[in-house]
């Protein structure tokens, strides 16, 4: 646990990602593969699900302390963390542990479930006797299930290659799928060779970089190829072993929730993988994201949504055929050979393919790009001809150019505290637009501005409280900011009766006055576009 | 009426016609200390503690009357009797006693319990009223011992210069850099301070306080190399230019506040240091226990929790509204010139 605790630290204090590589490194070369497997378990962000209460264990963390409620209240509120507060809160160790991290968590965490009350409540008592203070801290996020630190899965990737001298793609493909967190797993993880076994295991996902500014940077249009920018869940199917796997790209699997896949794959030849877009889709086009969501949302999927919602696999790529991996062929192989898979399918109507859009100059596409909006796309997807299947996020071979999204000023009403490191600042904000005299909330959102000025809006929010609620406070209705966002939509359970998806800040409009901001029917008029 | 009150111009003794730390100008100032939100310029005259002198000269400059008492000694002034006593906080603070008529207050100006070879410690004063600071007056500020702290900013200095990267820790001028720089270990590089800290080393050598051997930075010259240096440094120096020219440097914040991960992580300094010179919440308790005192007046920091506490620990306690600061991470502007 000291050393999870020391690399938990290391990785917090800095924000050079060579160093967190090395810190990791440094942590895999040190620890026995049963710690290491746990690490990277919650290093990418794999939980385990909240074992205790918070309320309980608040409860007895004021027992340990010996203070009164109102000062653990008082505490959490400078502090902004509960994990952190209570590490902070109780009585200095008595004792030191050197136990492992899989004793942690397998011997004292994860039986936690099956306890009563009063055995967690003892097992928990001498835990925090034993740690000191930023190993209480790390514990108490694990055994509330909100474990989170400052490293992508690539990082850990890159660390774990450094440490076995194999390549980040071995790596990353070995990471995915499903596995257990248990020393064999990570034995495999670093081999020199391995039978890579589990026959559900995706392929990493090749993601493109966004495109800022013009394409034409980007050299002959002949040397690429369009795509419409679709909108659904990217997913992969998978057929191995007369079984078919539906992998999001948040690396679950979702076969279940898509009866149409799982049906899809089985008519797909033994040793299928496929890349593309989960679509809701209807008469040859796609629903709009919203009728999606509709469905996400259901336990039980029963004919009713089945049918108003059907899903297709609007295919960009092929992974694997026959067995093989070809993400090496040169992309136009690939997609001339997902072609005639597609094509020989057809009839089932579960698969589309992601069709190529003709163009003959960059001024064309851009002509052609107008018309993303009225076909519910985002833009363009542009792959360079002859190109790999990468793996990650990588410069070069793959643009997102996407259309500008809409925007909207409105005005600042409400501010609350945000979370972990922004804790103590008011940083989330609810915007309002004007409808017939009066400010109606409109959207929340939490990102886009500088530090500088978030430090700014903090201290006039501050300044400019009218009410408290909680931790809500309603400011005077006095900012103006320019709020961007993806989609919009009807929505009659919002009180603007609109909906928008992934709204952020564009900027601070310090030049604009409230009575400048924008009305709910200027936004109305958005969704006729 | 109270033995002491606040004006508008700062804590008021009328018995004794004197003001302690004020904010206004006025005709007699009692200063417990130098941090610039205690002693400010612009009152006829100053009383304060014998080795507080050199830091208010060398702030205030000369030009006004200074008179000093030794730690202890009785003085009377007006219908009372002052004397100053160790706060344990910088070099000269105090602890202001103020007796009328068997009634006797204790200012305590800020204080700190922990150990501080810049200073004498923290002495205990019995009295009937106690004037508390409360900067870290909750539970979750508990500090370390201050060697531990060292030893993890030495190991952090010995890895940077190891990584051949120039090491700098930013800590207020007046008294928290003079204490960081006995806790350096000068085996393990050359120890440069910027200017204003400089200065004020100066001062506390002239004083008897034995600091190790420091180089003023100058202006840095280009090409200099400072791998492997310690560089100490008062906050405002963060992001300025004079800081770019250190080559590669990793950055170390000593503050109180670095206590808790949020604050250390919006300093964007790549390591926080727990060490400050305000009392901790146990060291607030044990000081407040120890005066005997009925009555707690609490001044800057968490006032409200800590008036709570007491009043249900059975003491009569209130908040007393000044212009105190407590610790911050990013004033002392001046200090910088
Ligand atoms: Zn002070
Ligand atoms: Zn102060």
């Amino acid at each position: 646990m000291k050393a999870f605790a020391d690399l938990y630290t290391a990785l917090d204090e800095t924000t050079k990602t060579n160093a967190k590589v090395e810190a990791l490194a440094n942590y895999f070369r040190a620890v026995p593969p049963e710690d290491a497997v746990w690490a990277i378990h919650f290093l990418i962000g794999r939980r385990i699900k909240r074992l205790i209460e918070t309320r309980k264990l608040v409860a007895w963390a004021i027992e340990e302390a010996g203070i009164p409620e109102w000062i653990f209240g008082e505490c959490y509120s400078a502090v902004g963390d509960l994990a952190e507060a209570i590490a902070l809160l109780l009585p200095a160790p008595i004792a030191t542990t050197d136990k492992s991290l899989r004793y942690w968590v397998e011997e004292r965490l994860l039986p936690l479930r099956q306890w009563s009350d009063e055995q967690q409540r003892e097992s928990i008592g001498f835990a925090w006797l034993e740690m000191d203070e930023r190993q209480r801290f790390v514990w108490n996020k694990l055994i509330t299930g909100e474990f989170r630190v400052g490293v992508s899965q690539s990082l850990v990737v890159r660390a774990l290659a450094e440490v076995s001298g194999l390549s980040t793609e071995v790596i990353s493909h070995r990471m995915m799928g499903d596995w257990i967190p248990a020393p064999t797993f990570y034995n495999q993880l670093i081999a020199k060779d391995t039978e890579d076994t589990d026959v559900s295991r995706p392929y990493p996902f090749f993601l493109a970089y966004p495109l800022e500014g013009d394409p034409a940077g980007l050299g002959d249009p002949s040397e690429w190829i369009a795509e419409w920018k679709w909108d659904g869940i990217r997913s992969q199917v998978i057929r191995r072993k007369w079984e078919t796997f539906v992998w999001s790209r948040g690396e679950d699997l979702v076969t279940e929730r898509f009866p149409e896949l799982e049906a899809l794959g089985a008519l797909l030849p033994e040793g299928t993988a496929i890349d593309g877009e989960i679509m809701p889709w209807q008469g040859g086009g796609p629903l709009p994201f919203a009728q999606m969501q509709r469905r996400i949302g259901r336990k039980v999927l029963g004919p009713k949504i089945l049918a108003e919602v059907p899903v297709v696999l609007l295919a960009y790529d092929l992974l694997e055929w026959q067995g093989e991996d070809v993400r090496e062929w040169p992309l136009e192989r690939r997609r001339a050979q997902l072609d005639a898979l597609v094509t020989s399918l057809a009839s089932t109507g579960r698969m589309v393919l992601s069709a190529s859009v003709p163009f003959g100059s960059w001024e064309d596409l851009a002509e052609l790009r107008h018309q993303s909006r009225e076909r519910r796309v985002e833009g363009f997807m542009l792959k360079r001809v002859g190109s790999p299947y990468r793996v990650g996020r990588k410069r070069g071979d793959w643009w997102k150019w996407k259309i500008q999204p809409y925007s909207v000023d409105c005005v600042l009403i409400y501010a609350q505290p945000g979370h972990g490191r922004r804790a103590s600042l008011m940083t989330d904000y609810t915007f309002a637009v004007w409808d017939d005299g009066e400010l109606v909330p409109f959207a929340k959102a939490y990102s886009g501005l500088t530090n500088e000025e978030i430090a700014k809006v903090d201290a006039w929010v501050r300044r400019n409280t009218v009410e408290k609620f909680g931790p809500v406070r309603r400011v005077k209705p006095e900012l103006v900011f320019e709020l961007a966002f993806e989609g919009i939509q009807n929505s009659p359970r919002h009180r603007s009766g609109i909906a928008v998806r992934f709204p952020r800040i564009a900027r601070w409009r310090e030049d604009k006055k409230p009575e400048d901001a924008d009305t709910i029917g200027t936004i109305r008029n958005l969704l006729t576009i | 009426m109270p033995l002491l009150r606040v004006d508008q111009n700062g804590l008021w003794c009328e018995a004794g016609g004197f003001h302690i730390d004020p904010w206004g100008s006025v005709p007699k100032a009692l200063i417990t200390h130098g941090h610039s939100d205690h002693a400010r310029i612009g009152s006829s005259s100053y009383l304060c503690a014998a080795p507080s002198e050199r830091i208010l000269r060398l702030r205030l400059g000369s030009e006004f009357q200074l008179q000093t008492i030794t730690y202890g000694d009785r003085l009377t002034v007006g219908d009372v009797i002052v004397s100053f006593h160790p706060a344990g906080h910088v070099l000269g603070s105090a602890q202001i006693r103020v007796e009328h008529r068997g009634e006797v207050w204790v200012v305590s100006g800020d204080y700190k319990l922990a150990a501080d070879p810049t200073c004498a410690p923290f002495e205990p004063v019995r009295c009937n009223t106690f004037v508390t600071e409360s900067t870290f007056g909750l539970p979750i500020y508990r500090w370390h011992a201050p060697e531990t702290v060292f030893t993890s900013i030495n190991d952090w200095w010995r890895a940077n210069r190891d990584h051949g990267r120039c090491s700098m820790i930013f800590g207020y001028p007046l008294g928290k850099s003079q204490r960081a720089l006995t806790g350096l270990d000068p085996e393990i590089g050359p120890i440069y301070c910027h200017g204003a800290i400089e200065r004020m080393n100066q001062v506390y050598r002239e004083s008897g306080v034995s600091l190790p051997a420091t180089t003023a930075t100058g202006e840095p010259k280009r090409g200099q190399n400072w791998a492997g240096a310690m560089v100490v440094a008062p906050p405002s120096a963060q992001g300025s230019t004079w800081m770019r020219r250190f080559g590669e440097v990793s950055t170390g914040m000593l503050s109180g506040w670095m206590r808790i991960r949020g604050t250390r992580r919006r300093q964007s300094m790549d390591r926080g240091f727990v060490l400050s010179d305000h009392a901790d919440w146990p060291g607030l308790l044990q000081a407040i226990g120890a005066t005997g005192a009925d009555c707690v007046l609490v001044t800057h920091g968490y006032r409200a929790p800590l008036v709570r506490w007491l009043s249900e620990q059975g003491k009569d306690a209130r908040a007393l509204e000044t212009r105190f600061e407590g610790e911050a991470l990013e004033n002392e502007a001046e200090a910088a010139e």
